[in-house]
């Protein structure tokens, strides 16, 4: 229970990173974050088929998808 | 004025809100349709991972729907990144020679990886969404270990439309066989086993494929850019 809440106090902090950070690798790298914490969170919750896709697909390839179009356009927000 | 009028139909709407929300019991377990695939699902469907019997049995369609969604996402991109034009900063930086070693000694692995947790969809967590993702993610590793990589499109192409024309031609014979669209026409065999839930793992071989071609395909445009036109 206390793993569950600590979970959820550090995805928040992560996820508050991804909206103010002005560099916007920086902010993915936080978004990968918040769903790397919530596919453990979905594992403690008894979810393991829902973890799989959501670390697979939201901590791996939708994080290298931002990176690479971030890559191609612009670093920072203005 | 405005003011008003958004009072009024905001408090319309909570009325009708806490009326229809009035009768559904506080407190009490009304989830009946969730309470049978559990305890009948093992016998509908033979597919130990109950998931796995949802997602491929009860809810078939649904799932061609999320791969068709999928598919044209994936053909969408193609056909963005072939129409823009040249662009800056799209070359990766060389790598190491440990890095380029290290990306092709672990790409076969983690197909492995991707296929086991297709092939056993049925069985234990995972399915062909999860396994086509990881498949992509071994690509992705590939892209991104040897800068410079140009694949042919040709095979992923192909594997993604074979994979969906059988998943279509499977739910057409259950048409035919078992009398409405996907149904499980296969003998389940005995729960636990590989060889069991009839076509739930055929299916999911397809679904396996044709995910990990497409998300594949999403990385190799993105990656390649507008270069290959």
């Amino acid at each position: 229970m206390i793993y569950i809440a600590l979970l959820n106090v550090v995805m928040l902090v992560a996820a508050l990173f991804a909206y103010y950070l002005r560099d916007l690798i920086a902010a993915v790298v936080a978004c990968a974050a918040v769903s790397l914490l919530a596919s453990i969170l979905f594992y403690l919750l008894q979810a393991p088929d829902v973890a799989m896709a959501e670390a697979a697909i939201g901590a791996g390839l939708t994080t290298a998808i931002f990176v690479i179009a971030i890559r191609r356009t612009g670093r920072y927000e203005e | 004025m405005r003011a008003a009028v958004s009072f009024a139909v905001l408090s319309l709407i909570a009325v009708g809100l806490a009326l229809s929300l009035g009768h559904v019991p506080f407190g009490i377990d009304r989830m009946e349709v969730g309470r049978y695939y559990l305890t009948h699902g093992l016998a509908d469907t033979g597919a130990a991972n109950l998931v796995t019997g949802v997602v491929l049995n009860y809810r078939a369609l649904d799932t061609l729907g999320e791969v068709t969604v999928l598919f044209i996402a994936s053909l969408g991109l193609g056909v963005f990144m072939s129409l823009s034009g040249p662009r800056n900063g799209g070359k990766l930086p060389p790598t190491s020679l440990i890095v380029r070693r290290g990306a092709g000694f672990l790409f076969p692995l983690i197909l492995l990886l991707g296929g086991y947790i297709f092939l056993h969809g049925h069985l234990t967590p995972g399915g062909g969404f999860q396994g086509g993702a990881v498949i992509a993610s071994g690509f992705l590793l590939l892209y991104l270990g040897i800068p410079g990589l140009r694949l042919r499109h040709g095979p992923f192409t192909a594997t993604e439309s074979i994979a969906g024309l059988t998943f279509v031609i499977i739910g057409l014979i259950g048409l035919g066989v078992g009398g409405y669209f996907l149904s499980n026409f296969l003998p389940k065999g005995s729960p636990f086993a590989l060889f069991s839930a009839g076509v739930i793992p055929i299916l999911y071989v397809a679904i396996g494929l044709k995910v990990g071609a497409e998300l594949a395909g999403i990385v190799a445009n993105m990656i390649e850019g507008g270069e290959e036109g």
